[in-house]
């Protein structure tokens, strides 16, 4: 809901031949759009919570619920990469458990520190809510120091080059998860037995807020001139430069805000499911959050996150037939590329002001065939050359 | 970004080359000069000896067979390849060793023969992608959309209308500017490159694909741009009637070097330009 | 110096199985630009056969071969009709999930069949040592080297001479003017795959021979990191492929015996990342820049 697109104030006239209907165009203000999103968001976190506290949903579900929130943290944060900046990066989840274990170990160091135990964090106090933030915060900042390292050298690279090293980086972060506590002499990660004892921080309301603000500064990112140059080199990298987009500067800010934002990910992640095992952060889960993306539509931040949801609920919901869940997966897959190439929304974004703006100008699909497709048409040609 | 806030070292150089100028552009220094600028493709000479003092308000042609040259020495001068030899001086500052980006932002602005739009984006992003190094909200603004950010927005969104109305393309604005047409796009890509505030703008082939009537009229448009913004240009075209018509001196390379150079009466008289156009005729 | 010997043999067989993987990579990825995530799982398929034909029919271990080569082939050709080839037009990005997803396909499909437990397969052959000038080799790793050897110059061969290998550069080249000159474009994508499985085919049986296991998920790591390999060369290069194996395969060797072998998949990423970022295009690669 987060994701609406900007059209205010300009006079709405498309080729598409709705002309003439400029300046008498009834348009909803800035604050407006915004009151309506956050009143939306609210009482979705309200009414979730609620449900939760009523037993309508049961601790698993609230559980899985948790996973589609990480989940579409994970897949609206690549897609500023592969959507947005046009690139192909295939070690998202190097990023993810970067994040996981700076934010789990610096949770667990600190609640030491201060004396706070395990259950306060499940309660909640105004301290375990500053140290989960804090962690928070740790990871993201950690995964974009990664982004950052990885990002220079990978970067200068284009296409699949890019793709190879982002894969090689995330595989050496693995590797280094798992055998850094010989190096260092202490234990800091766990090895392959893993780290446990996360205090079960992540809980449906602190998943949810943090997924509705990481889609609030995605969308407000690329809706400002640093988004425009971002989707400038996207469509075409010699043009930008020549239009005076500093090419490098611009690759690693959406590089590293994808890191960022996986990097929460992965502290939310670690909060809920409590055990942080490097196995969990192979390739596999870097292509799982990359065909969120594909599958979504490319460049569609609700594509991305229905797509998340789709696929995480979906897995769990086939749990009674697993043996062929993950067949089905994959023809589900390979259909989709060779039937719809451009994603399920291709990119495009649903925005909620556009529908009550048109039916406040009256406008409706059935009435008039033009607007809408535009954007639709849009999506249709999101070629994802990488 | 440090790039942008660093200062440009002033390097002037005393051009050797006589060049042609415009008498109401003498007194002050040349926009744009190039001098012994070349570059080698593997042992091949693609461009050699180019030299050029362009002033402040001066259209120019640069014209040859297919292969002489021509888009190279735009490429040249906007450090898009990076030159063997020679010196590229934008309104007195050196050049070498700046990136693209950063020779935009020193004054030079293009177009691509082969156009190359943001063709997902709107006509209207398409000009704000342009002004981006103009507008200065910081990204933290921008992404908790403090009110500096909506107040520039907003400033910008009427300027790149304003702009959009030089080539009456205010009706396109919201039109994603892969589905414009050809002619469109073209002027699309001249008003991306103006948005850049540019001291000189180099064009490349702006009337391929125009048809009479529209290259009289980009003619006119090019003149228009000219007077209203106070710049050089610097233009490639194939098309004589344009090239005779507006430019006030004209360069013709042939095999990447120049080898004549005047206004487009001497160059429409040149037997050398007739000669690499046509080939050597044997008169007995 | 025996140890020494041993473990240059060690290094160039696991080198040489990367290779065989490593040249369908770069084959198919040379034809049609697709990082092809089944090759490795292809492998997979092949070590399944040969423990199906040797260790549940009981048959003749050259039947096994044989057929684990056909089966490969096969795969490959059928991979590239059913998935790929609708796809020639659309999105690389598009092709590549695809190819993920038939990689998620064949993994599993494995698994449902065959369990998730590995199966042992048999030996091939009694012989486990050949005493060269005194020195007790491994069989099946002198058998590899030289099988390799023979799959390289007949590679190159077919490419360089053959009617076929024409077709195939012509098409890597430029597809559209390929189909423009006569040949037929998707027959020759689908001898590409015919060949580049054909490899994976016989690198399944070598897997099999020095490993003796097939499991699911054998094709992932192998995959990924024959695919390390062929980009370390230059991807679309067959010496490239060559060399990249065994540069892959003797680094491996080389952390192993230095008792560092938890790091060693590390040290092969930072191998290609440091190739790459000081090559960008590999070590064999061509670079293609864009016309301005």
């Amino acid at each position: 809901m987060e994701e609406e697109i900007m059209t205010d104030k300009r006079p709405i006239i498309s080729t598409g031949g709705r002309g003439g209907a400029s300046g008498s165009k009834k348009t909803l203000p800035m604050p407006v759009r915004y009151a309506i999103n956050a009143v939306l968001v609210l009482l979705v976190l309200v009414v979730g919570e609620l449900m939760i506290d009523g037993g309508a949903i049961t601790r698993y579900q609230s559980t899985v619920l948790e996973q589609v929130g990480v989940y579409i943290i994970l897949a609206v944060s690549l897609n500023i990469a592969t959507g947005y900046l046009g690139q192909l990066p295939l070690g998202h989840a190097g990023f993810m458990s970067v994040g996981a274990y700076g934010c789990a170990i610096f949770v667990m160091r600190m609640a030491e520190v201060l004396g706070v135990g395990a259950r306060d964090f499940t309660t909640g106090t105004p301290l375990t809510v500053l140290l989960v933030i804090g962690g928070l915060l740790v990871g993201g900042l950690c995964a974009a120091v990664a982004g950052i390292i990885i990002g220079i050298p990978a970067l200068r690279l284009k296409g699949d080059y890019l793709a190879i090293i982002t894969l090689a980086f995330a595989e050496i972060i693995r590797v280094v998860m798992l055998n850094i506590d010989s190096v260092l002499g202490f234990k800091l990660t766990g090895g392959a037995k893993g780290l446990t004892g996360i205090p079960g921080y992540s809980s449906f309301l602190l998943v949810f807020a943090c997924v509705a603000i990481v889609c609030f500064l995605i969308h407000t990112m690329m809706k400002s001139r640093h988004g425009r140059a971002i989707l400038a080199i996207r469509d075409n990298e010699i043009a930008a430069e020549a239009t005076g987009v500093n090419t490098t500067y611009y690759k690693t800010l959406a590089f590293v805000a994808s890191a960022f934002f996986a990097g929460m990910a992965g502290g939310l992640y670690a909060g809920c499911i409590g055990v942080l095992q490097p196995a969990y952060f192979g390739f596999m889960k870097s292509i799982e959050i990359l065909v969120m993306v594909v599958l979504g539509g490319m460049g569609s931040m609700l594509g991305s996150a229905l797509s998340a949801t789709v696929l995480t609920i979906l897995p769990e919901a086939l749990r009674a037939f697993s043996e062929y869940r993950m067949i089905a997966y994959a023809i589900v897959l390979i259909l989709v590329m060779i039937f719809r190439p451009q994603g399920l929304l291709g990119s495009y974004d649903f925005s909620l002001s556009r529908i009550i703006e048109r039916v406040m100008n009256r406008d409706f699909p059935w009435k008039k065939k033009d607007d809408a497709p535009a954007d639709a048409a849009k999506g249709e040609e999101v070629s994802a050359d990488v | 970004m440090s790039s942008e806030k660093k200062k440009h070292r002033s390097v002037l150089v005393q051009m050797e080359t006589p060049n042609l100028i415009p008498e109401r552009d003498l007194g002050t220094i040349p926009v744009l000069q190039a001098e012994h600028l070349g570059i080698d493709f593997g042992g091949l000479t693609a461009v050699d000896d180019f030299n050029i003092a362009m002033g402040r308000t001066e259209i120019s042609g640069l014209i040859g067979p297919n292969g002489a040259g021509k888009t190279t020495i735009f490429n040249l001068l906007t450090n898009v390849y990076q030159p063997t030899r020679g010196t590229v001086l934008v309104d007195g500052y050196d050049t070498a060793g700046k990136s693209v980006a950063e020779v935009n932002r020193m004054g030079i602005a293009r177009t691509f023969q082969n156009i190359r739009l943001f063709s997902q984006m709107t006509v209207e992003q398409n000009v704000l992608v342009g002004f981006g190094n103009t507008m200065k909200t910081h990204l933290i603004t921008d992404m908790l959309r403090l009110p500096g950010h909506w107040k520039q927005e907003a400033e910008f969104h009427d300027r790149a209308l304003e702009l959009l109305d030089i080539f009456d393309m205010r009706k396109y604005a919201d039109t994603q500017a892969g589905n414009l047409p050809y002619g469109a796009q073209r002027r699309l890509e001249i008003l991306r490159a103006l948005a850049t505030s540019p001291k000189v703008l180099l064009l490349d082939e702006p009337a391929a694909g125009m048809n009479p009537a529209e290259t009289e009229e980009l003619m006119e448009n090019i003149q228009k741009i000219r007077d209203e913004f106070q710049i050089a240009i610097l233009l490639i075209e194939h098309d004589m009637s344009l090239v005779m018509g507006v430019c006030e001196v004209v360069g013709v390379l042939d095999y990447g070097k120049i080898i004549a150079k005047g206004t487009p009466e001497q160059i429409q008289n040149d037997p050398r330009v007739i000669e690499a156009y046509l080939g050597k005729q044997e008169v007995k | 110096m025996d140890i020494f010997l041993s473990q240059v043999l060690n290094g160039l067989q696991l080198g040489s199985i990367y290779a065989l993987v490593a040249l369908g990579y770069t084959m198919v990825y040379g034809i049609i630009l697709l990082l092809n995530f089944a090759h490795g799982d292809i492998i997979m398929v092949g070590a399944y056969v040969s423990w199906l034909v040797m260790a549940q029919l009981g048959l003749n271990p050259v039947l096994a071969i044989l057929l684990s080569i056909v089966a490969c082939t096969l795969m490959g050709v059928i991979i590239d009709k059913v998935a790929y080839a609708p796809l020639r037009n659309a999105p690389r990005l598009s092709i590549l999930i695809t190819a993920i997803g038939v990689s998620y396909f064949l993994e599993n499909g494995a698994q449902l069949v065959f369990g998730a437990d590995p199966k042992v397969v048999p030996a091939f052959t009694d012989i486990s040592t050949i005493n060269l000038g005194g020195l007790a080799l491994s069989f099946p790793a002198v058998v590899t080297v030289l099988v390799t050897i023979v799959a390289t110059v007949a590679l190159t061969l077919l490419v360089q001479k053959s009617k076929l290998g024409k077709a195939m550069r012509a098409v890597s080249e430029d597809m559209g003017a390929a189909r423009l000159m006569g040949i037929n474009v998707n027959s020759t994508i689908s001898f590409t795959f015919a060949v580049g499985s054909a490899l994976a085919g016989i690198g399944a049986v070598l897997y099999a021979m020095a490993y003796t296991q097939a499991s699911p998920t054998m094709g992932m790591m192998l995959g990924t990191k024959a695919f390390v390999a062929a980009v370390l060369g230059g991807i679309g290069s067959i010496p490239g492929a060559v060399v990249g194996g065994l540069i892959v395969g003797f680094a491996e060797m080389i952390v192993t015996w230095l008792g560092l072998s938890v790091w060693k998949d590390a040290v092969v990423f930072l191998l290609l990342i440091i190739v790459l970022i000081v090559r960008p295009t590999g070590i064999f690669g061509r670079t293609m820049s864009e016309k301005v």
